[in-house]
Order: C-alpha cells, then structure tokens, then sequence
C-alpha cells in the first residue's frame, strides 16, 4: 500500500463520516422537539455535508479521486467507508443527541489533531472545520448537562441512549492496521488507537460532569465493519435514497 | 414563504359582532388615527379586541405554514441530487422553520402561547395555507414549489410587510429578504430541468401541471365573493386584495415561466392588455373549500408529521419546563 493509498482511505472514512452523520441530522428538519432543534439540526447537518464536500474535493485534487457528487451518491455500499454508528435510524431524540455528542467530540479531536498534519492540504481545512465543530460539540454539551438534571425520565433516557451508543462509538476508531502504520509513520495523523484514548479522557469527564457514567472499554465489544466496507443494513436503503434522483437521469446535471 | 392570501376564519365570525365595534370610541377614533398617519402598532399600545383576534389568527395560520409548508420540501432533503442542491434546499427548509419560530414570537405578543397555537394546529382548529396540502411528487416539485410557491408568497408578504402591526412587519421584513433568495434558488433549479434531458423537461411540465391549480387557489377566493370586512382594510391587517395579489403574480411569473419553453395547464391563460388584468378559468374552488376542511391529499399525512414531532418531543419539552432543573448556557 502506498501512503496515498493509506491517505486516501483516511479521508474516505472521515469524508462518508460525515456525508451520512450530515444526512441522519437532515432527518431531523421538521420533527424536533421543539424548533430550535429543528434548526440546530439542519445547521449542523448543513456543515458536516460541506465537511464531506471538502474532504472529497482534497481526494479529486490532491490523489486523483473521482468528481464528488458521483464519488459521494453514486458508489456501492461495499465502497463506503463510514462506521456502523453514523448509519443507525435517527431513532428518538435521546439516541440521535447521544451520538451527536459522541461522534462531534471524536470529530472535534480529530481535527484538532489534523491541524498538524504532515499532508498539507489537510491543514487550512482542519483548522477551519475545528472552528465550525465546536459549535456542535457546545450544542450537545449544553443539551446533555441540561437533560439530565431535568428529572428522572430525561436523566435516564440519557444514560440509557449512552449505554446503547457507546460501543457504536468505538466503531469510529476501528483500527485499520496497513494503513495506520503508514499514516502514522508519515506524520499525517496520530492513529486511532491515540485518537481514541483523548476522545475517552474528554467524554468521561463531561459525562462525569452531568452525573452519566460512561461504560468501561473492557466491559463491551466495539461494533467494527464499517471501515472494511461491512454495513449495517441500515446504510443500502439510505445509499438508494440518496443517489434516487441522480440515477433516474444519468445524462443530465440538476 | 409562506402565507397566502386566504385567511381562514369561522364562518361565524367572519362579521364583525356590533359589541366589537364598541370599543372605547375615543380609543378606537385615536388608533384609527395612527393607523391612517402610517403609524405602527406595538404590543403594548392599546387595540381593538377584534383586531387582536384577527391578527393572531392571521400570524398564527402564517407561522403553521411556514413550519407545515417546511415538509413537502423537506421529504426531499434526503433525495437531493448532488452537495449544490442538497445543502442549499436543507438551509431553505431551515428557514422555512425559523421564519415559523419568528411568526409564533410575533403572534405572541398578542398573548396566545406557542404551545396554544400547536394545539389549535393539531386538532384542526387552526388553518395553514392549503397549498401544502398537496404532495411533492418528485424532484421537478420542488424546483416548482421554491420558485413559484416562494415567489406568491413573496407577493402577499412584502404586501402584508406594510401593514400596521410593528411586530408582524418587522418578522415579515426578515422573512422577505430570505424569500427573495429562496427564489433565485428555486428559479436556478427550475431553469436547470426546463433545459435539461428530455426526461427532466418532462418531470418539469408534469410537475407544473399538477400545481398550477394550487397555485391559483393560493390568493384565495375572487374578491367578489370573499368575505373580508373593510375595516381589516382600514386597520391595516389585510393589505392587497386577493384578485389584485394573484393578478401580479400571473404578471410577474407567466412570462418567465412561458419563456423557458413551458407550457401552463389552461387553455384561458391570457393577458387582456387594454385592462391589464389576466384572464383565466376558474380554479375549482370547490376543491378548495375542500382541501381547507381536511379532504385534501396530504391534509393527514402533514398533520400525523406534527403529531409525531409533538408526542415523541414531549418528554424533551417537559423536561425543560421541569422547575427543578437548573438552566445550563453552553461554555466555551
């Protein structure tokens, strides 16, 4: 494996990370508990399909990947790179606030760490999406701490949502050994395994902060598959939908 | 968008009751006297009681459209062809909702909660733009919504904008400016599928035919048989007649749309340029009557959305209402 193969996995990930995570949230328009929901969920899906756009645009110009609408609609479920967690039904509320508090944390980390990167292009964008993530991660923040001293029901839909969420969440750090090595080797970025550990430390003193205990690492099975191209059958209806309209009419552009 | 001309109200209340007219005179005669003078009207000052009841069931059926009229579109969110299209119809529909959390603020001020208004919307008591009762089909509905649908909407808004409730206009001033480039947005998408494959010319002129008459129905009744007392008029509440909005619209619209090559679905459709006033086949107001009672396509279907939201969001709502609970601000 090259290292621009080993980068171009990497940023596939991230990339259909964020193309799906951006669609569950686009799930919400209309449906929020209460419109400021609706709105907080649209603006974030809205960023995190850019965040796609962008890292897509990095894999067509810097290695040569295909033209993004097509890369980012029209691909095979096999030939998707995101994690089991951002594929699951938005569900209820508590679910879809616990993995926006999960998964934002984990991005929030990552492109932090991204800044540094020693693949250039990366940089400006890292910093630039950090900007914009942190936003999301107040958001859930602010929503967690408030549920979960609202009462009991609320208190334990929270802690409940983050029992059922946290080994999904692992599955955002799935080791991907070959490419790893070489990643890490180059100076592009630190490895999950190091990811995992600064997204664990922040999530248990949050959580800690609004009374959830976080399951121990040990005590659940981390739900892979998804960066080997192994889905949940949730993620080929979602693929079908969202490339309908494209495949109705190869020809044409909208 | 979204508030259409037609303001529904009970049969039986449409007159206004003699008691009502019996406000304070000397009160009424001073706030007629502002409203002449161009003076706008603040939640403070005083008011008729009618004027009160009429506009918060103006801004509240305006404010259930805006949030209603966000799911036709919004089923289409997920199906977006391409990232140009899908986040510029998810921050349309994103406006659709905060334009409705601007009109339940403004309406209030008059002293009906938003939750009251929710319920009203939920039992049926309450009346959105009829417009939405109608489903979108494909993607060419989309394009013909935000265009056309945006674009009557933007008619009787910048009208209603001049009316004398300072709230409403100023929510109204915001929303227009948003509208206006909605509709650059929907008109970029239309032009895109009126030049596009055989197939998407298709889907355009398939979609076009199907919301014409709604379309029509939008300004509501022909003014010769629509009751709208001409006090609201005077006060400054209803600000255009339905006849003169629509034939604006048709003024402004049947042109671009003609010049794309489409064709609109009636045979009447025609400027009569010595009076300057479109002609065209009556639309099915029947139909209309109908759709407006619940027997619409859709009318179900958008109200079962709402409940969802309603019942699956109640734990969330009442937790926040939970006296207990301190308040948390987000930290940086």
């Amino acid at each position: 494996m090259t290292k621009n193969d080993a980068l171009a996995r990497m940023l596939t990930a991230m990339a259909d990370d964020a193309l799906i995570q951006g669609h569950r949230n686009s799930e919400w328009t209309g449906l929020g508990p209460i419109m400021e929901e609706d709105i907080a969920f649209s603006s974030m899906a809205q960023d995190k399909i850019g965040h796609a756009w962008a890292l897509y645009r990095i894999l067509q110009e810097e290695l040569g990947g295909e033209e993004p609408d097509s890369f980012a609609f029209l691909r095979n479920e096999k030939d998707y790179r995101c994690c089991h967690f951002v594929e699951y039904p938005n569900g209820e509320y508590d679910f879809s606030l616990m993995r926006h508090f999960l998964f934002d944390h984990a991005e929030a980390i990552r492109y932090q760490q991204l800044r540094e990167s020693a693949f250039a292009p990366l940089r400006p964008l890292a910093e630039k999406l950090k900007g914009e993530i942190k936003y999301h991660t107040l958001h859930a923040n602010a929503w967690i701490a408030q549920l979960c001293r609202a009462g009991e029901e609320s208190y334990a839909r929270m802690q409940s949502a983050l029992n059922t969420c946290f080994p999904l969440a692992l599955g955002i750090f799935e080791p991907d050994p070959e490419a790893g090595a070489i990643l890490e080797a180059e100076g592009i970025y630190p490895g999950e395994a190091k990811l995992k550990e600064m997204w664990l430390d922040r999530v248990y003193n949050l959580c800690a902060a609004a009374g959830l205990n976080l399951p121990a690492e040990s005590s659940v099975t981390p739900e892979y598959g998804g960066r080997k191209g192994y889905h949940t059958e949730y993620l080929q209806p979602l693929l079908e939908e969202m490339g309908a309209v494209f495949r109705s009419d190869p020809q044409a552009t909208w | 968008m979204y508030g259409g001309g037609y303001i529904f109200d009970e049969p039986n209340k449409r007159q206004l009751k003699e008691e009502q007219l019996h406000d304070d005179p000397v009160k009424l005669a001073e706030f007629e006297a502002r409203i002449a003078r161009g003076e706008k009207i603040e939640p403070g000052d005083w008011m008729p009681s009618e004027y009160r009841r009429q506009l918060i069931r103006l801004i509240e059926q305006h404010a259930h459209s805006e949030i209603i009229g966000a799911l036709p579109e919004g089923t289409w969110i997920t199906r977006a062809p391409g990232f140009k299209r899908k986040l510029a119809l998810i921050a349309k529909v994103q406006d659709e909702i905060g334009h409705g959390q601007l009109l339940y603020n403004a309406a209030e001020t008059l002293g009906k909660s938003r939750e009251a208004m929710i319920n009203d919307l939920l039992s049926g008591k309450s009346k959105y733009s009829n417009v939405f009762n109608y489903p979108a089909e494909t993607w060419a509905d989309v394009t013909v919504i935000g265009f056309l649908i945006d674009a009557a909407a933007i008619v009787n808004q910048v009208a209603n904008a001049k009316g004398s409730y300072g709230p409403y206009c100023r929510a109204l001033e915001r929303i227009c400016y948003e509208e206006s480039f909605h509709l650059k947005q929907g008109h970029d998408a239309f032009i895109e599928l009126a030049t596009g494959t055989p197939a998407q010319k298709q889907m355009l002129q398939d979609a076009l035919n199907r919301w014409w008459q709604p379309i029509m129905h939008f300004f509501g009744p022909p003014d010769k048989t629509s009751v709208h007392s001409e006090k609201l008029m005077q006060w400054k509440v209803k600000m255009a007649s339905n006849d003169d909005m629509r034939n604006q619209f048709l003024d402004q619209y049947v042109p671009k749309i003609r010049e794309l090559g489409m064709t609109l679905p009636d045979p009447e459709l025609k400027k009569d340029e010595t009076t300057g006033k479109w002609r065209f086949s009556d639309p099915d107001w029947d139909l209309f009557k109908k759709v407006i009672n619940g027997g619409g396509p859709c009318n179900a279907e958008r109200l079962q959305v709402r409940q969802w939201a309603e019942e699956h969001g109640r734990w969330v709502r009442k937790a926040l209402m939970n006296p207990g609970a301190v308040k948390t601000a987000p930290v940086a």
